[in-house]
């Protein structure tokens, strides 16, 4: 194998790294023609990641629609396979696993998705969604036991155990996720892509979702990918904070050091557009919108993809690609005008 | 400021196989010519079938405007023929809907849905129309606006496809305009782009408002005055400033306690409003939000509380809203 890529934010404290995604890309194929099809192009949904988890940890990553956020994760969870780069789970490579290995790290890496009224098998009832992980992966093979083992969980994410012979359709949407999250729970996993987890649910129910991720998190010492837009939300729950925008992470940082002092303009310009719920701190703040839309990925700008937006760009931010630097203590930017 | 529309009393049910759903209960409020007024809560509220319903838009069956009156310009549009309802929509008043994928329409071009209005309302020439279609599209902000105008929905991005909508809404110069979640579908960038795009119109053309949505940022950023719905009823309103440095409804209070907020490092685990929204099939002559609520007294079981004042131009409807403002003074 060729020399490792650099650990590129691995801070000198950083304890130890449970997941490293290095040097990811993710390109998917576009076709033209219906009888003799050929690729005319690919969409860089991902295309050149770089950053590590540590144990214990929960990682932002946030960014705008169509910026490879949750492609990132799915690559993560090997739902797809990425075109280059390698993701690497407690040392491995997820990617060298043979079947039977993988199956069983698949137990170790469990997703929480975004719509909890598409994510649940509408013909099952709440206890065999939960359920079926423990029974697919022969971890809890009596039904007895399972039944247990589902109650407990329900218990575990705040619902009656009753619900265990109820249909998904009869809950609500926030009751709905909790089911989500228990069925991910079932197998005792470490590490937990929440993929826009709270995101689909009213105002007055995320706030009861986040406090139990956050107890969860504490009580089984699991360790988040948090994939959201909602940076209000971010800033609550995560430690570190990954920025993306058109397939690459623009800027990493700790999370109040992210939210206090962000660096790269496209970070300004996002926090920017986030209203404050305070019509005071609103009235006082300067709203300089940032102009024009996200590029397609399928043909994304030279250089900086950021350049054609940015408010700093110089003629060189057209030829060549910033790679992330270390400003400040574990804050990496991908500007070169900073 | 004269009044421009007033609300009063509107009722409008759903008949579903679970029962009658009275979707909005009765509210009441004004909004003043060149104001930006926000009807703010969370899904089933009521804030969008209230808004349908000054519109004239809800379907029967299920839904029908069962009481109250909605004055505007002089008259009341619930007693509005058909006919003369057509007048006043997209004319006197204009509507951006929540999803720009959906509410163009995909197989007509922008030129003509744009130019389709003005001709019907405005009588004027499909040459004039086209002009000043032209003239709106480089108004909210669309590059290159004579080509668009023979583009299909499909061509634009969402972002561009609710410029669309906000240079529709305009195209008759109405005096009122209703958005309903006119941002929710759109990343924050082009939120921020498509939300400073209307203020900035609306008060150049002096035109009043009325933006519905969950987002409480939103609101705070761009609302003169805040109506909070919960259950099919407001429950709270005031200018922006006492919603938000003095809530007097328990509800309002909690929602504001439950987000976080980005400018501020975390202090401390979130206060949840506990428990999940009602059915608005089995509401009892009851305060809807007393299952949920840290202030609930005896008397809330059996009364709904009307909307009193508690302070000038504030209102909330809570029995308990000098304990809700006192103990709330004692905390911070």
């Amino acid at each position: 194998m060729s020399a490792m890529p650099e650990r590129a934010f691995a801070a000198p404290h950083a304890g130890d790294i449970l997941l490293s995604v290095r040097g990811l890309k993710m390109h998917f194929p576009v076709y033209e023609g219906a009888l003799f099809r050929k690729v005319i192009g690919h969409v860089k949904a991902v295309d050149g990641v770089d950053f590590d988890i540590r144990r214990g940890e929960t990682l932002g990553l946030v960014g705008e629609s169509g910026c490879g956020k949750t492609t990132t994760g799915r690559c993560i969870l090997q739902l797809e396979r990425p075109s280059a780069g390698e993701i690497l789970f407690n040392g491995k490579n997820l990617a060298e696993l043979d079947r039977d290995a993988m199956r069983a790290m698949r137990s170790r890496i469990q997703v929480i998705f975004q719509d909890p009224y598409s994510s649940l098998n509408p013909r099952m009832t709440v206890g065999d969604i939960i359920g079926e992980p423990m029974k697919v992966h022969g971890t809890e093979p009596d039904r007895a036991k399972r039944d247990r083992r589902v109650r407990e969980l329900l218990h575990t994410v705040g619902l009656n155990p009753r619900f265990a012979d109820r249909y998904p359709h009869e809950m609500s949407g926030g009751q709905r996720q909790r089911v989500g999250i228990a069925r991910a729970l079932s197998l005792q996993p470490e590490f937990i892509v929440c993929d826009e987890a709270i995101s689909a649910l009213d105002v007055s129910i995320q706030a009861q979702i986040i406090n139990l991720l956050e107890d969860l998190r504490d009580q089984f010492n699991l360790t988040y990918l948090f994939i959201a837009h909602d940076l209000s939300v971010v800033r609550h729950l995560c430690h570190r904070v990954a920025v993306m925008y058109l397939g690459k992470v623009v800027e990493l940082a700790e999370c109040d050091e992210l939210f206090d002092n962000p660096m790269h303009p496209y970070t300004r310009a996002l926090l920017n557009a986030v209203p404050i719920p305070d019509p005071e701190v609103e009235a006082n703040r300067p709203h300089q919108v940032i102009q024009g839309e996200v590029p397609s990925p399928i043909n994304p700008p030279s250089g900086c993809v950021f350049h054609p937006r940015c408010t700093l760009a110089v003629d060189g931010c057209k030829m060549s690609i910033p790679g992330l630097r270390e400003l400040r203590p574990g804050h990496w930017v991908a500007c070169t005008e900073v | 400021m004269a009044t421009l529309l007033e609300v009063e009393n509107l009722q409008t049910q759903f008949l579903t196989s679970a029962g009658i759903v009275k979707a909005v209960d009765g509210i009441s409020y004004d909004v003043e010519e060149g104001e930006t007024v926000a009807i703010v809560g969370e899904s089933g509220c009521g804030k969008s079938v209230g808004a349908l319903s000054i519109m004239r838009l809800i379907p029967w069956p299920p839904g029908r405007i069962i009481g109250g009156a909605v004055h505007f310009q002089g008259k009341d549009l619930v007693k509005l023929s058909d006919a003369e309802m057509r007048h006043v929509r997209g004319r006197q008043i204009g509507m951006v809907f929540q999803e720009p994928m959906t509410s163009l329409n995909p197989v007509l071009t922008i030129g003509l849905q744009l130019t389709e209005t003005m001709r019907h309302h405005l009588g004027v020439t499909q040459e004039d129309a086209d002009k000043r279609a032209v003239d709106l599209l480089g108004m909210v902000g669309i590059s290159d606006p004579a080509r668009r105008l023979k583009q299909y929905p499909h061509h634009l991005s969402g972002g561009m496809r609710q410029r669309v909508m906000i240079a529709l809404a305009l195209s008759c110069e109405p005096k009122l305009i209703i958005a309903d979640e006119p941002t929710t579908a759109l990343d924050v960038t082009i939120q921020a782009q498509i939300l400073e795009l209307m203020k900035g119109l609306t008060r150049r053309l002096g035109v009043a408002l009325i933006v519905i949505t969950h987002n409480l940022g939103v609101v705070a950023r761009y609302a003169d005055r805040v109506n909070v719905m919960y259950a099919g009823k407001i429950i709270e309103r005031g200018r922006a400033h006492d919603i938000y440095h003095r809530p007097s409804h328990p509800y309002t209070l909690a929602l504001l306690k439950s987000v976080p907020r980005m400018d501020q490092p975390r202090k401390a685990k979130l206060d949840p409003v506990q428990g999940q929204p009602p059915d608005l099939t089995r509401l009892d002559a009851g305060c809807a939000f007393r299952p949920r609520c840290a202030y609930r007294a005896e008397r809330c079981e059996r009364e709904f509380p009307s909307l009193d004042t508690v302070a000038p131009g504030h209102v909330a409807a809570c029995f308990e809203t000098a304990r809700v403002t006192r103990l709330e003074k004692v905390a911070s």
